[in-house]
Order: structure tokens, then sequence, then C-alpha cells
């Protein structure tokens, strides 16, 4: 019998692949058992029968070539998708990202097109270890050239990652693993584009922005710990392009905001958006704007050390709590 | 000779002529201050972009390193351009945002000089794969000197290459030099040929790069086995950088008896006596003149050319 639920985060991430490989023969999938494996996560399962091997390239281990030749396959035409398995290994082959993609059309002037997907996943909380769990979402949208999108609902990841297909210049896009399983809520979807800021809760009393798997990290400590509080939880979607605009609306009203992500609090993107915002608002708030973020150390592989380590339901309630005592 | 090969012999000239004029101009340039940052130039290597760029087709791709200005001038850039660009104007070939280590027009298939040793090498795989990908029979060629050969992406290159059969060639110019240090010092186990074979190239051959004779000779059929989908193949052009790693280097490392002995091997001066003995004379001396002729303009124009304006500077940052 057909399976009838609505897709998974996981479904969307294949499902928008094989829309755009469908519309746009350009478009090919290249990187480490992306084809007849399927991806070690199961995410383009059934393409490589589907397209064939000439467009779903499984790769070697070679990720600073793989992705250097991506590079010169969207300079002469191509459309590719490159996956990076972990986004802990973006440091094996940081050099074709922030040097070559990054930067290629400002260097020439316009001249050269760079339509290129770094596919890529996170998701820390399940023991990966510190070298399979990072978030360095801010390490790359710090570098100017690339767009970074992340996404946190199973509508939107489908959404996302077809526009981001649909680019002529390089994005980095972040699905989180943790993700892959999760169905979508019911009710309409109104799809936004990317820079793009979604409203997913409305409230009062305090603006929470979040990404990826904090989204629902925080709607959890809403409804269990903080059902007392008018939370604006807004899922920022894309870094790059920033919506500060939405941002500073809500922030504007509810004079209160916390910026929750799972990458490391410090140097992270939580400060350059806080700092954004204060910059804009800083007599319109009640008090500082505030960060939550993983603490300053490799993520740790023992279960109880890692979850001290990410944040949390408890300490996101204990976060919104404290910007009320502002 | 016969007349085509005397013909061929004359383009090949030019070519290398041009690029001696405008390399001459840019180290005389950069010492005056008026070229900024930092320029490399391959003053002595001019058979290698010559002779490779001469057997490829507009929709070639290329891809060069930081000494390479004769490289793309060979693969059609303009002077006026390129010069342009080192001066820092807008009418440069990338509107000065470049500059001479980020020179690239890919609608004629330059898809860029590269401040990153070994950059060039997978970018040329993969835009090789995506002409076969789409149906044509292009071919890339990556530059790179021999100093780039001991890098990891030199190895995923040369390893993606075989696996999906494309039609790239390497071409390592092997200049003496990896920057400051002998490059035969940073040299144990096989000759590189050897090693390239290990790969699983269909071909791989060390030439004499200072003799654009021998340098098309060598390239056109791997040109042409390329395009019929031989797979890609390396060579190794051997030859020697005269001026130094960087305008402005002394290089106190040199040795200067080796130094004469490749400046009587200078790849110009062969090829002049080569056509001046088959009575060529006259055009090799309208080769000259038309080529300093070509240069000094480009200066002339470079230096009026305006500085980029203020609204350009957040232009092409995203698509």
């Amino acid at each position: 019998m057909p399976d009838e639920r609505p897709p998974r985060y996981i479904d969307g991430v294949r499902s928008a692949i094989a829309a755009e490989m469908e519309a746009d023969p350009d478009v090919v999938l290249i990187g480490v058992d992306v084809g007849e494996g399927g991806g070690v996560f199961g995410a383009t399962r059934g393409l490589h029968e589907r397209f064939g091997a000439e467009r779903v390239i499984d790769t070697p281990i070679a990720e600073a070539g793989v992705l250097g030749a991506a590079v010169g396959a969207a300079m002469a035409g191509l459309r590719p998708v490159a996956e990076i398995m972990y986004m802990d290994f973006v440091s094996v082959c940081l050099d074709p990202i922030v040097n070559q993609a990054a930067k290629l059309r400002y260097m020439t002037g316009g001249g050269a097109r760079i339509p290129l997907v770094f596919r890529t996943q996170t998701g820390g909380g399940r023991s990966s270890g510190a070298q399979h769990s990072q978030s360095l979402e801010g390490m790359l949208a710090h570098v100017p050239g690339l767009k970074v999108f992340l996404p946190s609902d199973p509508r939107d990841v489908h959404d996302l990652l077809r526009a981001a297909i649909r680019d002529d210049g390089p994005v980095v896009f972040v699905e989180n693993r943790r993700l892959y399983n999760r169905r979508p809520a019911d009710g309409p979807w109104e799809p936004l584009p990317p820079g793009r800021a979604r409203v997913v809760r409305p409230g009062d009393d305090v603006t929470v922005i979040a990404w990826g798997r904090m989204v629902e990290e925080v709607a959890r400590a809403c409804d269990e710990q903080l059902t007392d509080v008018g939370v604006e939880l807004i899922d920022l979607r894309t870094l790059v392009p920033l919506d500060l605009e939405t941002l500073e609306r809500s922030v504007r009203r509810t004079g209160r905001a916390l910026v929750v992500h799972e990458a490391t609090a410090d140097f992270g993107p939580g400060a350059e958006i806080a700092t954004r915002l204060s910059e804009r608002l800083l007599y319109e708030i009640e008090g500082p704007i505030r960060r939550l973020g993983a603490v300053a150390a490799p993520t740790p592989y023992s279960p109880p050390l890692e979850a001290l380590a990410l944040p949390g339901p408890e300490a996101i309630a204990a976060a919104v709590r404290g910007l009320l005592e502002d | 000779m016969s007349t085509d090969d005397h013909e061929r012999l004359l383009g090949d000239l030019r070519t290398m002529v041009r690029i001696r004029a405008f390399e001459e101009r840019v180290s005389r340039h950069f010492r005056e201050g008026l070229i900024p940052g930092f320029v490399h130039v391959s003053i002595g290597q001019e058979a290698i972009a010559a002779g490779v760029c001469g057997a490829l087709r507009d929709d070639d791709y290329i891809t060069t390193t930081h000494r390479g200005h004769g490289h793309c001038l060979a693969k059609g850039l303009d002077a006026d351009g390129m010069m342009a660009e080192l001066f820092g104007r807008a009418t440069g070939t990338c509107g000065g945002k470049g500059g001479s280590m980020h020179i690239a027009d890919p609608s004629i298939g330059i898809l860029g000089a590269n401040g990153i040793v070994a950059a060039g090498l997978p970018i040329a795989v993969g835009a090789a794969l995506a002409a076969r990908r789409r149906g044509t029979d292009a071919v890339a060629v990556a530059f790179a000197g021999e100093g780039t050969v001991h890098s990891g992406p030199f190895h995923e290159a040369l390893t993606l290459a075989v696996l999906w059969e494309a039609p790239v060639i390497f071409v390592i110019e092997n200049n003496r030099f990896a920057e400051f240090t002998d490059s035969e010092a940073m040299w144990r186990g096989d000759p590189l040929v050897d090693r390239a074979r290990g790969y699983g190239l269909h071909h791989s051959e060390r030439i004499d790069g200072n003799d654009v004779e021998v340098v098309r000779a060598t390239i056109e059929p791997l040109v042409a086995a390329a395009r019929a989908g031989a797979g890609p193949a390396l060579v190794e052009a051997m030859t020697y950088r005269v001026h130094g790693h960087y305008e402005g280097d002394a290089v106190p490392y040199r040795d200067e008896a080796e130094f004469e002995r490749w400046r009587e091997r200078d790849p110009i001066a062969r090829a002049t006596a080569a056509l001046e003995a088959a009575g060529h004379g006259d055009a090799v001396a309208a080769i000259q003149a038309d080529a300093d002729a070509e240069i000094d303009a480009a200066v002339e124009r470079g230096l009026a050319a305006p500085y980029p304006t203020a609204e350009t500077l957040l232009e092409d940052v995203h698509a």
C-alpha cells in the first residue's frame, strides 16, 4: 500500500533534486556514495537508477578534487549539486568553496557564472564525536559570495533546495540529519523565497530567532515550559541572504530577542544577528539581545556531556525567562 | 620545413613575442610603481603557452596559475584588457577586480589564473567532464608548475580525470623553481612522467619546453586523442624561470652558470634563428615591431583608463 503520509524532510531533499534534474539536463549530482549507494542517509536513493551514472556521479573520497571539479563543471555550463557528507568535512575542501566558488564571479567582474550547490548536513546530539557534529554555518556565511540555507521544515527543505539549485551562484545547503525523519505539521503551507524569514508562531513578549533543528527545540521549550510567555518564534531559513526586516519588525514590537543556534556561541552567527539588530533598535529594546549556542568546546562524545554542550528546551526556557528579567 | 610549417612557426613566434613584450612591460611598470600588488612573469617560458594554446580552439578550456599572463594571451585574451586589469582600471578584463592572479574570461574558455597552487587542476577536470556531459568535443588544459605536483589536489585531479576519462591534458611547466626552492631538492622517488603513468593516464611525456615546435608537435596529437575520447594525458615541459618568483625577487638562490646555459636556449631566439635561416627575416622583424606597438598601445590606453567607480564595489558578489 502506498504511504499516504506527507513526505518526510529527507523525502523533500530527494524530491527537490529529482524535480530539478527532470527540469534541467545540466543538473548533475556528485559526491561520495550519492549514486548506487543512495547516500549514507538515503537522501539520494533511487536517483542513480532514474537518471543514470552520467548525472548521478559516485566519486572517490577526494573532497577537494571533487568540489574543485564541481566549480569547473559549473563554469563550463553544468549545474552541479555536490555533496559534502558531513559539514565537518568542509575543512578538507575549503579552497574550492572559499577561494574559488565564492570569489570567481566577483574576481572576474561578473564574467564567471557558478551555479553550484554544496549540499551538506549537520546535527549534534547523537554521540557522533567532535569531527562529525559541528555546525559551521557561521564560518561559511562569513565569506562574501556564498549563500547559506538551513531549512528546518520538511516542506521548506524541498522549496529551498529547488531555489538553491536554480540560483546562478554558489549556495551552501545545510540539512540537519536529526530532522530527516520529520513529517510536516498539519495546516496550510505558504512557500517563501530564500532571504525571507518565517514567523512560525506569533507572540508579543519575546522574539526567538532560530534555524535548523533549533526551531523545534524552541517550539518544545514553548510548549513544555513557557506556556505563560508570548514567544514569537522565527525560523530564519537562510543566513545569507539575511532577512533583517522581518527580525527587526518583530523585535521592535516585543522589545526582547534571543538567537538560538546549534553552532558554538563564541564568534557565532548569533553575535552578528544580535549586533545588527542592536545597531538598529538600541533605544527601542528592553535589554540586550542575547545568544544561546553550543559551549566553546569540541563536541563531546559521552551522551550526558553532549547534552550539556548543546542548547535544549531547558536552556532555551531559562534564557527566555532571563530575558524577561532584563 | 614545409611552407605550412613556416606559417605555423611564424604564428607561434608571434604569440611568443607578444607574451615577451607584455611581460617585459609588466616588469618595467611594476618597478616604476604603476602596477599595484605583486606580479609573476613568464619570461623564458613562452614556448609552452604558444605551442599548447596554438593547438586549442576558442571553445576549449584552460586553467592557469599565478604565472598565467602568457597562457591568457595565447588563448586569445586581448592585451588591452589584460594590461588595464594589471593597472587596476575599469576597462580591465575583470573590471579591475581580479588583477594579475585572477584574470579570466570564461567566454573564450579561460577559467582563470589562480592564486592558489593546484586549484586549477580539479577545475579543469570538471570543465572537461562538463564538455563531455554536454556532448561537445571540447578539451581542457590545466597549466601548472612542477611545485604543484606534491599537493593533494594534483593527486585528486589525476585520479578523477582517469576515472571519468575526462578530456584534459595536464601541462606541467617545470621551470626549475618552486618559489625560492630548487625543485630537485624537494623530489624523491620516480620522475613525474612515471608517477603520472601510475595514475593510469594514457600518455605521459617529458619534453623540451623551450622549443615551440616540440611543444606543438607533442600537444596536437594529445588534443586530438582527447577529443576522440582517449582520456587524460600529462606533459612535463622543461623550461627555466628567467625572472624571480615575483618581480623584485633578487634570486640569490640562482646558479648563474645554469642560468646562462638556459639563456642560450631562449625559445624566442631559437624560433627566430630557424625562421631567419629559412629566409623569413623580414617577417620576424615585422612580428617584433607589431608586438612592441601593440603592447605599448595597451600600456598607453591602460594608463589613460579610469579606475572603477565606487558603485562597482559591491557588484557581482552574488548572482
